[in-house]
């Protein structure tokens, strides 16, 4: 609630009042106590204001439109989006991953039962080569999707402080993509699998976040769709499907379609 | 302890179009049948508005619950098969009510007359020794003059729209609907490939090019190309599948019960007679045995295989030893091979590719296994090519040429501009036997039941690689002569290996046909040999893959067994056809 | 096979606060530190914002994945046990910090009689008092004894609390004030007064005001924000090994976490502990990691468990009372304790439940222990009454008056007008041993890597019920004092019998302390009376659960046993205090 109104206020004072009243009763913003890691995280990460001008390159920002589901840390979150906005990322075509709500989408999908591959075959052993080796190597691992996700982009954010010695999403992009080649590449090390595996996993699931129905929470707006000249949840092209030219049609989402049937 | 149930005439295990249509064959007859389907209820209720390319196309919605089940791959006889564990990269097998053909694209093709008799035919045109050592090529017991009135039948029961293909034996009469509309995609395709020289044709489909009732007074809607088709139920009723043609007729008679949640675990014997099936109700983990004096497996070929394997029924097979038939004869259309395709990619043409339908193309057979001299090729068999228009989903189609970056903004930008601008060239070509592609009982992995799993060993041969490549070419040049300004062309090396990405929704073979029972698992009926009252029914009885799709030829041959089976309880029992040894292999 | 790493001076199983402060004084001592975690990193950043009820409190987002491991349950030796498969019926803790980190903070010392339960009960009652089924024995240690680590525990965790009227004797003021009252806190103290008993505001481990322990980590005030028992504190304000002992350890730079980590087995050579084998969850890989001292530090559950595992210690055998690991299993048991007493409604009074904190509250010790004369009660020991303010969650609290529908349209008008209204004056009853509560392998269950799960067996007896049935009546007694407009008893059945529910997560014994090897697993120093290098520490080592929440306890013997840990690790090895044959037990 209070996060909502904070997007939409663009004082660039990032605190929210209800946070800043509290701090000052427990004592914390005044005294910047010691073991204050979580507050001053906190803090620092809510009076930057992410949409603000002074920011390294004009990316795309995580946004905190939304609650989290999956994604108890904020830290792993920012690292999600920022790799999601530099696969499909904001250009003269029409808003990148960030703005299709991607990230949440990634977030929703994690948290349900794909998240813990509750379709998937999960009895042991689990084969070492087969992780390493595999054409599927993400469908080998003994880690599920949630905790691949976890080690891939923890792994990118320990590289990013390691190499540039910031955040992943505080990196300029020349620097994530130099982290985004070498998980492409399988360079990166990773404790689950080797990374392209990981980017593979990351990739697929961006696209499915800006192209799937707005009903799961990414898509915003249908703008993956219009981008992609996609008509959506149509009933019939048989008026179409014999034309020599390009028709385009707005797109139509399961909740309008699925409203008169 | 499982409770024994009232006994019926004939239990079915499966309600796709194999357990379907002998389901309504059976019932039609006045037979209490039973049919048991492990995957739940599904009705064309749950279809209506089903449009979701990630429910169903991503997270396969409607494929097998791998947590309870699954395979285990291998190449090697020395090697430790490991699970297939997800449905992510492929999925492999249908469930629910209606299985596999709910949700398939409905493509039709009938099998050639050289398929039946494949080995004869090969070795009378070429000699014996065109025929590589270890290639399990045999012939099926059967002619294609024998199958084709029951093709015919499952043409008119599915409402089949198409035309006669010009280079294919002459049908004993069209097909009972017109064929579907065409594309500018297929319009292109047809007018190269015909300014080539060739013999392309509009693709016969189960997608309706208009309303129809079959012969058992079913209605099938008209298709509306919405492009839903693959992976999906019909929206609007307008494909055939089982649960608006054979399973309704089914329905009709009081005799016919379909169970769902019933997992069949054994085939229950005694003194070499089936008396019935036990299987587990996977909502309540109660186990029930239900006897019946005919019992038909009308599975998927993974099902069909391993329920006789863990029942003990018939001879497993042993590729060391080449003794037993169950097992025997793997293939499948390679995902990672065979479906591999050519993409061309245009910067002055758009298309509606968003449109389509399931069976939309147009399709040739100037490479068919018929129209080759394999004197000149280094691969046996042939291959189709064809250009479809099943309708793009926008989380799958983002295609871009070679030289692309996978990510990042060139990538977004050219995976959107080529989307409506790429049209791919399939080809699919015949697989054939190996005497180590096969399958036994996995000795590691269980299934929930505590059961083993199935375990496929299979390898890629030098046959399949050579096909696919010079399939490659041909779709290469009818591309450039199409106008396309980028053509990719799958890499293809010797390396390319069968894995856990390779098995697709095409695999046949474990329980073949022949007439021969050292190298047959059922006769052209699909009666076992070992046990006369069992019948196993499906592409677990195709000795190998040919070139076209085959559920025409399951359908077909479910007819036939059908008429098998109602003779068979008629009569006084005893095999249908007699058992021949033949110097086949 | 497993790797073996190099080896460390302690490796400890578990980072709730056995091994926290295991961890902490170890390395604080300089020596090297391994603990092995078989859940997931948290810290405090995880927590942040983290007010999920739907997540955290009905999905229990913190508690164990019961698809990998469980425990089953009976209520009878006669009875099959069958497995929790549910949180919902088991929150047992996980990830780091452990079920330390979704605490309520209730900070209670236990009473002198709790260490002297059977001699005490003897000299006042006589022999004859203690039911013949009961296993009552004492601690091996006094409360004057072991006094000095209850304060060093408090100083910790910074307690905030005022002054229990009628209780032990204290060395050292609670490090913090209480925490703020409510209008219904007083309410229950001031009908708790008037009837003569002496209530008091319940000792908490949320802080009243920002504080620096001893080890310079600081806690920070409590804002009442109600998300307390079930989730991780938002503002790391709640006492948690995560913001205290695994924090000092951490800066030592003597200590690793290895999260994901699944100990399955305590290397040793049957007369000393080598080290720990364990799974890492995430790649299946194993390791051995050696050590000089072993300390099993998980819940009651994972210390036994290992333990008979490991074939350490003779299992305890009810038929034939002899043996150890597994014996005195006890628990505050959801029908008979905690979840039963009396909710009063208020028709004329609003209070401001939605605020709350894990241990705000006020609490009466009259009925503990003995400091009830129990010549005339068929029970021995007692129970605490306590009013508890949470805050209430909107999911998990509907309460109604008793007679009203369970649904429709007059359950929604009841549920919304009395949730500010109602409040509950529940009883936390002690629960005694028997020789039918105990722990041993399932012979039929096993877990995800193959072992056999843990098996609880519990049969109430008479007194058990008893004692909970007086508490109810005493609750009731203070709702109607309090002025409720209708009361409802949440009463205890007198055929009440073990409900197979762990939700308490109170759950003691198995690998007892004692002064005896043959009826104790381990010494006052946690230290195994059959293997000297071996420390078993948490609930797992009281011989019973007294009336009161038992994490203090824990702390201070884990406090008392790290003291232990170091004169071991300092001296010459052996046993840390000599054993006494005892007669009584």
């Amino acid at each position: 609630m209070a996060n909502d109104n904070k997007t939409k206020n663009p004082s660039g004072d990032g605190v929210d009042p209800t946070r800043r009243k509290f701090l000052k009763n427990t004592g914390i913003a005044l005294g910047g106590v010691a073991g204050g890691s979580l507050l001053g995280g906190l803090l620092v990460s809510q009076s930057e204001n992410k949409n603000d001008s002074s920011s390294k390159d004009d990316k795309a920002q995580a946004p905190r439109t939304r609650g989290r589901e999956f994604f108890a840390r904020y830290e792993d979150f920012l690292v999600l989006a920022a790799a999601t906005e530099l696969i499909f990322p904001k250009d003269d075509n029409g808003p990148g991953a960030i703005d299709l709500d991607v990230p949440y989408f990634i977030d929703k999908q994690l948290a349900g039962t794909w998240g813990v591959n509750d379709d998937d075959y999960r009895q042991g052993p689990f084969d070492e080569k087969k992780v390493k080796e595999a054409a599927d190597t993400a469908n080998h691992a003994r880690a599920n999707r949630g905790q691949l996700f976890i080690d891939g982009l923890r792994s990118m954010n320990a590289e990013s402080k390691k190499r540039f010695d910031v955040t992943f999403d505080e990196a300029t992009e020349e620097e994530q993509g130099e982290i985004m080649t070498d998980l492409e590449t399988g360079k990166l090390k990773m404790k689950t699998l080797p990374s392209d595996g990981f980017f593979e996993l990351l990739k697929q699931a961006t696209l499915q976040g800006a192209f799937s129905d707005p009903l799961y929470g990414g898509n915003k707006n249908m703008d993956g769709w219009r981008m992609k000249e996609f008509p959506g949840a149509r009933a019939s092209y048989a008026d179409v499907i014999e034309e020599e030219d390009f028709v385009e049609l707005e797109p139509v989402s399961l909740t309008d379609y699925q409203q008169n049937i | 302890m499982a409770e024994k149930l009232d006994k019926v005439d004939v239990v079915i295990v499966g309600s796709g179009w194999a357990g379907g249509t002998a389901a309504a064959e059976l019932s039609k007859e006045g037979y209490d049948v039973v049919c048991l389907e492990r995957g739940k209820d599904h009705s064309t209720k749950d279809f209506i508005g089903a449009k979701d390319e990630l429910r169903y196309s991503r997270r396969r919605e409607m494929f097998q619950d791998l947590s309870k089940e699954t395979l285990t791959i291998r190449n090697e006889l020395d090697e430790v098969a490991t699970p297939h564990r997800s449905n992510e990269t492929n999925s492999i097998n249908g469930t629910d009510t209606g299985g596999s053909g709910v949700h398939w694209n409905g493509q039709i093709y009938r099998w050639l007359p050289t398929d039946f008799e494949l080995r004869s035919k090969t070795i009378e045109k070429y000699g014996e020794d065109i025929i590589p050592k270890d290639m399990t090529m045999q012939d099926w017991g059967i002619t294609y003059e024998e199958i084709e009135p029951y093709y015919d039948k499952f043409e008119e029961t599915i409402g089949v729209s198409g035309e006669q293909d010009p280079l294919r034996p002459k049908m004993s009469r069209p097909f009972p609907n017109p064929p579907m509309k065409e594309t500018a995609t297929m319009a292109l395709f047809k007018e190269t490939t015909k300014e080539m020289g060739y013999h392309p044709y509009h693709m016969a489909s189960a997608n309706m090019s208009q309303q129809y009732e079959n012969p058992d007074g079913e209605t099938i809607n008209a298709c509306a190309y919405c492009a839903f088709c693959e992976q999906y139920g019909c929206d609007f009723g307008a494909k055939a599948d089982p649960i608006v043609t054979v399973l309704s007729t089914a329905r009709r008679h009081d005799n016919f019960e379909l169970r769902n949640n019933s997992y069949v675990v054994r085939i229950l014997h005694e003194n070499g007679r089936a008396t019935g099936v036990r299987y587990v109700d996977t909502q309540t983990g109660l186990e029930y045995d239900q006897p019946a004096d005919l019992v038909v497996v009308g599975g998927y070929t993974f099902t069909n295989t391993r329920l006789l394997l863990l029942s003990e029924v018939g001879k497993p097979y042993d590729p060391v030893a080449n003794t037993g038939v169950i097992g025997r004869n793997l293939t499948t259309h390679f995902a990672n091979l065979t479906h591999l395709r050519v993409r061309g990619f245009f910067d002055d043409k758009k298309f509606n590719r968003y449109a389509g339908a399931g069976a939309l193309g147009t399709t040739m057979d100037d490479f068919n296994v018929e129209q080759l001299d394999h004197t000149k090729h280094d691969f046996l068999h042939g291959f189709i090519i064809r250009s479809t228009q099943l309708g793009s989903r926008p989380i799958n189609n983002n295609f871009v040429p070679e030289g692309i970056p996978t990510w990042g903004q060139e990538f977004k930008d050219k995976s959107l501009f080529y989307t409506n601008r790429n049209i791919d060239i399939q080809q699919q070509n015949g697989v054939l036997g190996w005497r180590y592609n096969y399958m036994d009982l996995d000795p590691t992995y269980k299934d929930v039941f505590g059961d083993p799993l199935l375990r496929v060993t299979a390898k890629i041969h030098d046959q399949d690689r050579n096909i696919v490549r010079y399939a490659h070419q041909k779709s290469k040049e009818i591309l450039e002569k199409m106008g396309a300004d980028h053509i990719t062309v799958p890499e293809i090396t010797d390396e390319t290996e069968f894995d856990h990405t390779s098995l697709g929704d095409h695999t046949a073979g474990g329980v073949i046909m022949g007439s021969d029972p050292e190298t047959s698992a059922v006769n052209n009926y699909s009666q076992l040999w070992d046990m006369e009252n069992v019948f196993v029914l499906g592409a677990s009885s195709f000795p190998h893959n040919s070139s076209s799709n085959p559920t025409n030829t399951v359908g077909a041959l479910a007819y036939r067994a059908t008429e098998g089976m109602i003779e068979y309880l008629k009569g006084d029992g005893g095999l249908l056809v007699e058992a021949k040894a033949t110097k086949n292999v | 096979m497993a790797e073996e790493l190099e080896k460390v001076d302690a490796v400890i199983v578990g980072t709730g606060w056995a091994g926290g402060i295991a961890a902490a004084e170890l390395t604080k001592a300089g020596h090297k530190v391994v603990a092995l975690e078989r859940g997931k990193a948290q810290s405090r950043e995880d927590f942040i914002g983290a007010k999920d009820e739907l997540k955290y409190s009905i999905r229990y987002h913190m508690m164990q994945d019961l698809s990998k491991d469980t425990v089953t349950t009976r209520s009878s030796r006669k009875d099959v046990a069958r497995p929790v498969r549910n949180n919902s019926r088991a929150r047992m803790g996980n990830d780091t910090g452990g079920a330390s980190a979704h605490w309520n903070g209730v900070s209670f010392r236990w009473m002198p009689y709790d260490f002297e339960i059977y001699s005490k009960t003897v000299e006042k009652y006589g022999k004859d008092k203690i039911p013949k089924n009961s296993r009552i024995q004492d601690w091996g240690i006094t409360y004057d004894e072991i006094e000095p680590y209850y304060d060093k525990y408090e100083k910790t965790t910074g307690v905030s609390a005022e002054e229990n009227p009628i209780g032990p004797w204290r060395s050292d003021e609670y490090p913090n004030p209480r925490m703020k009252s409510t209008p219904s806190i007083d309410l229950f103290k001031k009908a708790g007064e008037s009837l003569g008993y002496h209530p008091y505001h319940l000792p908490s481990g949320n802080m009243s005001e920002q504080y620096t322990n001893p080890d310079g980590e600081t806690i920070n005030a409590c804002v009442y924000c109600a998300f307390c028992e079930e989730h991780g504190c938002d503002f790391g304000a709640k006492a948690d090994p995560i913001v205290t002992v695994l924090e000092t350890a951490n800066k030592t730079g003597n200590f690793e976490i290895r999260n994901e980590s699944t100990v399955t087995e305590v290397v040793h050579d049957g007369s000393k502990a080598t080290g720990l084998k364990y799974i890492d969850n995430l790649t299946g890989k194993e390791y051995i990691q050696p050590a000089d001292i072993v300390v099993l530090a998980g819940f009651v559950f994972t210390n036994n468990k290992l333990l008979l595992k490991s074939k350490i210690g003779e299992p305890y055998d009810p038929e034939t009372e002899t043996g150890v690991i597994g014996r005195n299993f006890t628990g505050h048991f959801s029908n008979i304790s905690t979840y039963i007493g009396a909710r009063g409604f208020f028709n004329d009074k609003k209070f401001n439940l939605a605020m709350g904190a894990g241990s705000l509250g006020a609490t009466l010790d009259d009925f503990s222990g003995d400091n009830i004369d129990h010549s005339d009660l068929d029970f021995l020991h007692g129970y605490e009454i306590r009013y508890y303010h949470l805050g209430k969650r909107p999911i998990a609290n509907n309460d109604v008056p008793e007679g009203t529908p369970a649904w429709g349209k007059e359950y929604k008008e009841k549920n919304l007008f009395y949730h500010n209204r109602n409040i509950l004056v529940r009883a936390k009853v002690a629960f005694l041993p028997n020789r039918y509560t105990y722990l041993d392998l399932d012979p039929t269950y096993k877990d995800e890597l193959g072992d056999p799960l843990l098996r609880v067996t519990v049969e109430y007896q008479e007194d058990d019920i008893k004692r909970a049935q007086h508490g109810v009546d005493t609750c009731e007694e203070i709702v109607k004092e309090m002025g409720a407009d209708i009361i409802d008893r949440v009463d205890v059945d007198d055929n009440a019998e073990f409900d197979h529910m762990f939700y308490t997560n109170h759950f003691i014994g198995g690998a007892i302390m004692g002064e005896d090897p043959k009826t104790s697993a381990v010494n006052r120093y946690s230290q195994m009376w059959d293997m000297e290098n071996l420390f078993v520490l948490g609930g797992s080592s009281f011989p019973h659960v007294s009336s009161h929440d038992p994490t203090e306890t824990i702390g201070a013997f884990a406090y008392l046993s790290s003291e232990g840990m170091i004169d071991y690790l300092k001296g010459d090895g052996g046993l840390l205090i000599e054993p006494k044959e005892k007669k009584e037990a």
